[in-house]
């Protein structure tokens, strides 16, 4: 759906990206994870050209947008909601104009503008407060203001600009099962960039971590907790680096009620301590990592077993 | 001088002041506002950059600035005389205060402009609106206030100005006050045309503050 290649984006001699590839599939939610300077909010602006790269080609649902002219551009971006840290709401409109802004953009008649503001309102929970100003609203209730304002010309596309993280927790929790909701309910592709690992967790199927203007690493959050040494892992389990020596760390995905460990001292007579380790829900499944020192009995056969049962084990020194 | 000497006096000199600002702060919304609108444009990092345009405009503003109000009025008597055909009379002055109050005014809107969020704008980029649908939907009803507000005090530096039309033959209280009060030492008439000119900015003032307060929505 998004197919970001070899981007590039240079203001004078700071480099923001770096050669960004960014393929997100239709109907996922993919989350950029990244520190704030890493390059993450010029790679989201110059998905919809808001910035335009410096070198490379985006292309939203089939259409190469740094090919278009301006007024081709701005009807692709049409297809394109975004919502934005800051809500990045009129003043001047009620909550009911700012939804109907875009629809006035398209040329939708007043009628039908009307009845698609009611319905979009509806959607986000916002029933009866369209005469409202933004002022008179919560972070979060703007924050649906501009979720409603994004989905108003129905976009294949919604791209969120840290759209919570001027949000308390709580919100950001509502916020966050609204977008879930939408992805699941219209097949909305979202694409995310956020610095919290907490959004990513809740919400993501897939994710890419950037770093000075490249990115590290991406693809899918269950294939990339699979991967030995995979830097998502490492973060989203957080274990005092590095690893003591003679101490292995077991990664889990799958059902984390298997009683593996259990299982490990009954059949190879093993002495086991943990270490540390921690065990998450996350939005594809739950997995669990754990760093143990295994002592006595078969210890070699024992990590072998594991590794049979589809643990990722790391050893360390 | 009696109430019934002064009034007959009064009331048409601030009907003339009253024209005189009425008709330049008219003139001066029409050319300034879209003059504000194009420094902003114009700028770098706005809507279309034109850096050459830019320069152009905002050294006209800073001309137009620069000179004291009194020699403006003086230097441009050709061009009033070729807009209106006369250079006195009440009609005439409206082309200087016009001239004048243009660039100031269109400075303010440049600045009340500029108050508009950034996020704002691109928000609206987003959404794939046009440069022009920008300008109307967004810069302008979000700067209302602030627009308000600087034409507020366009119209009473207008009404300064107007005295000093006065005095060349554009009539008004300004008029008015020069020649009765200061020449004629019409102490009680001169008294009473500088708290008609104070009541008048107080109301103008107010009102523009109430209504700028009304506005917005922030």
């Amino acid at each position: 759906m998004i197919q970001a290649s070899g981007l590039r984006k240079h203001y004078g001699d700071t480099v923001a990206l770096d050669g960004v590839d960014l393929h997100v599939r239709e109907g996922e939610i993919h989350g950029v994870l990244g520190q704030s300077g890493a390059g993450k909010s010029t790679l989201l602006r110059c998905v919809n050209l808001l910035e335009r790269p410096t070198a490379g080609t985006v292309t939203v649902a089939g259409q190469d947008l740094t090919a278009l002219g301006e007024r081709e551009l701005n009807r692709a971006r049409r297809n394109i909601g975004m919502i934005h840290q800051h809500f990045a709401l009129l003043s001047s409109r009620t909550v009911a104009g700012n939804v109907a802004f875009p629809l006035e953009v398209m040329g939708v008649p007043r009628a039908e503008r009307e009845r698609r503001v009611a319905e979009l309102l509806d959607l986000v929970g916002l029933e009866g407060r369209g005469a409202d100003r933004p002022d008179r609203l919560s972070g979060g209730q703007k924050q649906r203001v501009g979720i409603a304002r994004a989905l108003a010309g129905n976009p294949a596309v919604l791209l969120s600009d840290e759209a919570t993280s001027a949000l308390d927790p709580a919100t950001t929790e509502s916020i966050l099962a609204l977008l879930k909701r939408l992805n699941a309910e219209l097949g909305l592709t979202i694409l995310l960039i956020t610095h919290e690992m907490n959004v990513i967790k809740n919400v993501c199927d897939s994710v890419s971590i950037m770093a000075r203007g490249r990115i590290e690493e991406s693809g899918a959050i269950a294939d990339l907790i699979s991967t030995p040494g995979s830097r998502l892992t490492r973060e989203i389990f957080p274990l005092p680096e590095p690893a003591p020596a003679g101490s292995v760390t077991l990664t889990f995905t799958g059902d984390p009620r298997r009683a593996v460990v259990s299982e490990l001292i009954r059949k190879f007579d093993v002495d086991l301590s943990i270490l540390g380790g921690s065990i998450e829900d996350l939005a594809g499944g739950a997995a669990g990592r754990l760093r143990v020192v295994l002592d006595g009995g078969e210890a070699t056969a024992a990590l072998a077993y594991l590794r049979e049962a589809g643990v990722i084990i790391e050893e360390a020194a | 001088m009696t109430w019934e000497e002064m009034l007959p006096l009064l009331w048409p000199a601030t009907v003339e002041t009253a024209e005189m600002v009425g008709w330049s702060t008219l003139f001066t919304l029409l050319v300034g506002l879209p003059l504000g609108v194009a420094l902003v444009v114009s700028d770098r990092g706005g809507l279309r950059p034109a850096p050459a345009v830019r320069a152009v405009l905002g050294f006209v503003v800073n001309v137009g600035r620069s000179l004291p109000f009194i020699v403006l009025m003086i230097a441009i008597t050709p061009v009033t005389r070729l807009v209106v055909g006369t250079t006195i009379g009440t009609a005439a002055f409206v082309v200087p205060l016009t001239v004048g109050a243009v660039p100031f005014f269109a400075r303010l809107v440049e600045t009340a402009l500029r108050e508009v969020g950034a996020d704002v704008v691109q928000a609206a980029q987003a959404m794939g609106a046009s440069r022009a649908t920008i300008v109307r939907k967004v810069l302008l009803p979000e700067a209302l206030p602030g627009l308000v507000a600087g034409l507020t005090v366009t119209v009473v530096a207008l009404i300064g100005y107007s005295a000093m039309a006065g005095t060349l033959g554009g009539g008004g209280l300004g008029d008015l006050a020069v020649r009765y009060g200061y020449q004629r030492f019409e102490t009680l008439l001169m008294i009473v045309t500088v708290v008609l000119l104070v009541v008048i900015v107080q109301v103008l003032q107010s009102l523009g503050d109430r209504l700028a307060r009304r506005l917005s929505h922030k």
